[in-house]
């Protein structure tokens, strides 16, 4: 383990610390630009409805109004997948769908407006429930879907994994000893609620071309996605400080239509921002799960078959579940090592506000519905799940398909060292006492301990391009389109660079992120800034070296590979004294750029295991989550604090605490969300913080030149199948629903109507 | 004709990290609307985007300025409310002439307390408050000062070192 870096491993500023810390950091609603109007949006307030008649005039006619627009004179353009959600439509499919939207002088006199719009709904049945979703006389949300049935989308090529079939599952289940089944959700369908609400400003040029400036987590998708939903403009996105995403604002395609839309139609620069209602009602939840299905193993854990139908609750459309899907699919091989599958997927819209991109990414959600079923086969066969993880969880050499329908052998490490010590550190052998056994009983309080693991093998995903550019001042400039949503990725490719170079992390700078400016990179998603931007980086700046040596190579009288650099000198490995400067080499009017480009590899898999204890008082049906140990091998740590920060993230960002009371409530009779506000919508504080340990390995793995993979994005998705475990656990009694609030608690106990217990 | 005295009643005077404002109170674009939060006059009348508004509920805790050594979330007060009041806000933590940092913001960064840094200026301002108050705080004391600040990337441990280590080297 190589452990003489300079910076690579060391705690390090980031890089834009003091901007944060002084309140300089510009986010989206921090930026303004000359003429602006503020955009805002009418929004249903039935789940489903027909727009029968809409009259604007006496919006249009309040001073300051500058364009009203409805489904009849939008552009024509589409997002979803596949396109069927248009700018406006003559239907709202949710409580909160956009009917009309307004550009004015300020947001006080949208607002008013919106107010004097006048709209006949013809009002519809609605559909909640993913599979009375999909019942012959169900109400119909797109007629594209017939069913409610979204179409296969091949997101990711033609192979797009949309279900796992391999092998001979019937001879699979012949072999098991145990056979476990049933039909469980995961259907908090909760928020990752960053705590910026999305925002987008949009400007025309000319007829042809966009900028658009919002506070994104990937830049790119506001170009090269959002070209091909709105006939091909030339869009510049540019990315400001992000308030937090997790995945929900790698883009913004409504926010974005809203904007460019209405700038279109005033020839101004637009600005739309949600509001909080807006962002809780209407922008990226989580997918709703469900799982029938059922799982064989023999009595040594072996998984010998998995079939079952997953059905996906995208809600109100679909904007990259498909992509979901088919990670989801991939994850679940990676957990279970199984020759035998029949695991096929549904896609369903139901009336309420989409979901959408979320941290976890499909995996979080079919791993938490699978729970309950794996874990009774494990309870059958009294396996430690441990054991059964450290069996089970992908080893070198074993395969898998992954995403985009290509059969993958990894060429990782086998995670059981992590899992031994993450054990150790928690305290396993000593707390786990067997399946529905508390670990102590302290009158009415019960405590329990639960475990989940969790990998992705997208740390490789997708292209990514960079150019690093040596400046004669010794400074060293990154070109690369990463936007900073709180990961430090930008800090942390900065160390990258640096360390390649031998140049202070003070005098080496990314550009902002802008895609007229920068290279394509896919964005920060799946945890792939360290392994696939790191590596375009790592090259980048390795091609500018060799090219400045070879431009100090004659001037030094030596070979290029005779030489070194250090701080902004140049000079043979044996007389480091006599170096020329880097201004010497290149010239001072000249700079010497270098360029690196990743390819995709989906053959490395990360892996967290989460082990978590509960207290539950069986007297008020709280459950206390009292610590979290995660423990997981990155190959090399480039920044400690990031990662830890990132680790510490299963707590937010609708990760574990969506086994404990986070969810988005809706009632059923009139289709609206009732936890609409940050005070009904539950979120953990300061006060309710559990003991909270990472342990973190590194083992170097087969990727770059620091040999390290990223992890952040998985750190939710353990987590709420661990609790469920947990809690079973101190009751003694199989629980099952998400999210466990004091009155599931309560009726498992029997204090209280019925429960869903076994 | 307004009355003079009516005219003076549509002025408000407050003082914002040591720089007086006076302003009048209207509906036109460049006045003070009895609608406006002290978060909007702050942000986008005087320029100060340092404080974060997340929720405008006053749920979340970003938006918190100090007012006459309180820490008040600035979404829940309106500017007309604020005549007379000595406000305190991110931006006036720093000396501009030294660009010497409050110990609270070094420890901030020191401690990478922060991941995507919203709502940093918010929690930075009600560490402050509390560290006036309470030059020794514990753990505890930290937690509840910072009970009401919602952080999603969840960089809460990081953030009760960093206040910690200040109080401690304020010592």
């Amino acid at each position: 383990m190589s452990k003489d870096y300079r910076f690579i491993g060391k705690r390090t500023p980031r890089k834009d610390a003091l901007e944060i810390v002084t309140g300089k950091a510009t986010y989206i609603g921090d930026i303004t630009k000359s003429e602006l109007l503020y955009g805002k949006v009418l929004r249903s307030p039935y789940p489903h409805a027909r727009i029968k008649d809409i009259d604007t005039a006496k919006a249009e006619a309040v001073p300051g109004v500058a364009a009203v627009l409805t489904h009849k004179n939008v552009p024509d353009w589409r997002t979803g997948m596949p396109r069927h959600v248009p700018v406006l439509d003559r239907k709202a499919r949710f409580v909160g769908d956009a009917v009309a939207i307004i550009a004015a002088e300020t947001e006080e006199i949208a607002i008013e407006a919106l107010d004097l719009i006048d709209v006949e709904y013809e009002k519809l049945p609605a559909v909640y429930d993913v599979e009375e979703a999909m019942e012959p006389d169900a109400p119909q949300l797109h007629d594209d879907f017939p069913g409610n049935l979204v179409d296969g989308f091949p997101v990711f090529g033609p192979k797009t994994l949309s279900e796992v079939v391999v092998g001979d599952v019937e001879k699979g289940f012949e072999e098991a000893d145990i056979i476990s089944e049933g039909t469980y959700g995961y259907e908090s369908i909760a928020n990752p609620l960053p705590i910026e609400p999305p925002g987008v400003i949009a400007r025309w040029e000319d007829e042809h071309r966009l900028t658009v400036w919002s506070g994104t987590q990937s830049a790119s998708w506001h170009r090269f996605i959002m070209q091909s939903k709105m006939g091909y403009p030339d869009i510049r996105a540019i990315d400001t400080q992000c308030g937090g995403s997790f995945g929900s604002k790698n883009y913004a395609p409504l926010p974005l239509f809203y904007a460019a839309a209405l700038a279109k139609a005033t020839g101004r620069p637009v600005k739309v921002c949600f509001t909080k209602e807006e962002h809780l009602g209407a922008f990226v939840l989580r997918p709703g799960s469900r799982f029938r299905g059922k799982i064989g193993i023999k009595r040594d854990g072996t998984v010998t078959a998995v079939s079952g139908v997953w059905f996906v609750d995208t809600g109100a459309f679909s904007d990259m579940t498909q992509g979901q899907v088919a990670v989801g699919c991939g994850e679940a091989q990676l957990m279970l090592r199984c020759p035998n599958w029949d695991l096929r997927t549904r896609l369903v819209c139901t009336n309420r506000s989409a979901s959408g991109v979320v941290r976890g990414f499909g995996g979080q959600e079919l791993e938490s519905a699978l729970n309950p079923i794996l874990t009774m086969a494990l309870e059958k066969a009294s396996l430690d799940p441990v054991q059964f993880f450290k069996k089970n969880y992908v080893k070198p050499g074993d395969g898998y398909i992954w995403r985009e329908g290509n059969y993958w052998v990894s060429r990782g490490t086998d995670y059981s060292e992590t899992m031994d010590k993450g054990a150790e550190a928690f305290g396993w052998k000593e707390k786990w006492k067997g399946w529905l056994k508390p670990t102590a009983i302290n009158g009415a309080r019960r405590t329990g301990v639960g475990v989940g693991v969790h990998g992705n093998a997208d740390v490789g995903e997708d292209e990514s391009e960079a150019y690093v550019r040596l400046n004669p001042d010794a400074t060293a400039t990154i070109y690369v389109s990463v936007s900073e949503s709180g990961m430090g990725q930008r800090s942390s490719l900065c160390k990258m660079a640096a360390e390649v170079l031998q140049l202070p992390l003070e005098r080496t700078h990314v550009t902002p992120a802008d895609t007229m400016v920068n290279p394509f990179d896919f964005g920060l998603v799946g945890s792939r800034g360290t392994y696939a931007v790191g590596s375009a980086v790592i090259k980048a700046a390795e091609d500018a070296r060799h090219k400045l040596l070879d431009l100090a190579a004659p001037k030094l009288e030596a070979a290029p590979e005779d030489l070194e650099t250090m701080d902004g000198m140049i000079y043979l490995k044996e007389r480091p004294e006599e170096g020329i400067s880097w201004s010497r080499a290149m010239g001072i009017m000249q700079t010497c750029m270098g360029f690196g480009r990743f390819e995709p590899d989906y053959s490395v898999p990360n892996f967290l295991i989460q082990f978590v204890e509960v207290e539950v008082d069986t007297e008020t049906g709280r459950v206390d989550l009292r610590r979290v140990v995660s423990a997981t091998d990155v190959g090399q740590i480039i920044d400690p604090p990031s990662l830890e920060g990132q680790l510490h993230g299963a707590l937010g960002s609708a990760g574990i605490d969506t086994a404990l009371f986070e969810e988005s409530i809706w009632d059923r009779t009139t289709g609206h969300m009732l936890n609409i506000n940050m005070i009904d919508y539950k979120w953990r504080t300061f006060l309710d913080l559990p003991q909270f340990e990472n342990v973190i390995l590194e083992t170097p793995l087969p990727t770059h030149r620091f040999k390290a993979i990223g992890v952040g994005e998985i750190a939710t998705s353990p987590g709420p199948g661990a609790v469920r475990m947990a809690v079973s656990n101190a009751l003694g009694k199989r629980v099952s629903e998400y999210p466990l609030t004091p009155d599931k608690i309560l009726k498992a106990l029997g204090k209280m109507g019925r429960g869903k217990t076994e | 004709m307004s009355s003079m005295k009516e005219q003076e009643r549509q002025k408000i005077a407050f003082t914002v990290n040591d720089v007086s404002y006076e302003l009048e109170v209207g509906d036109q674009f460049n006045q003070v609307a009895p609608s406006h939060t002290l978060a909007h006059t702050l942000r986008e009348t005087l320029g100060l985007t340092g404080t974060k508004v997340g929720c405008d509920q006053g749920a979340c805790g970003s938006c918190t300025v100090i007012m006459d050594g309180e820490p008040v979330l600035s979404c829940m007060i309106l500017t007309v409310e604020c005549d007379g009041r000595y406000i305190v806000t991110i931006e006036g933590l720093q000396d501009r002439r030294t660009g010497r940092l409050d110990p609270l913001q070094q420890a901030f960064i020191d401690n990478t307390a922060f991941q995507c840094g919203f709502c940093t200026p918010g929690m930075i301002m009600a560490a402050k408050s509390l560290l006036e108050k309470n030059p020794f705080p514990d753990e505890q004391d930290v937690k509840e000062a910072l009970a009401g600040h919602y952080c999603r990337c969840i960089s809460h441990y990081h953030v009760v070192e960093a206040v910690l280590e200040a109080a401690k080297k304020g010592r």
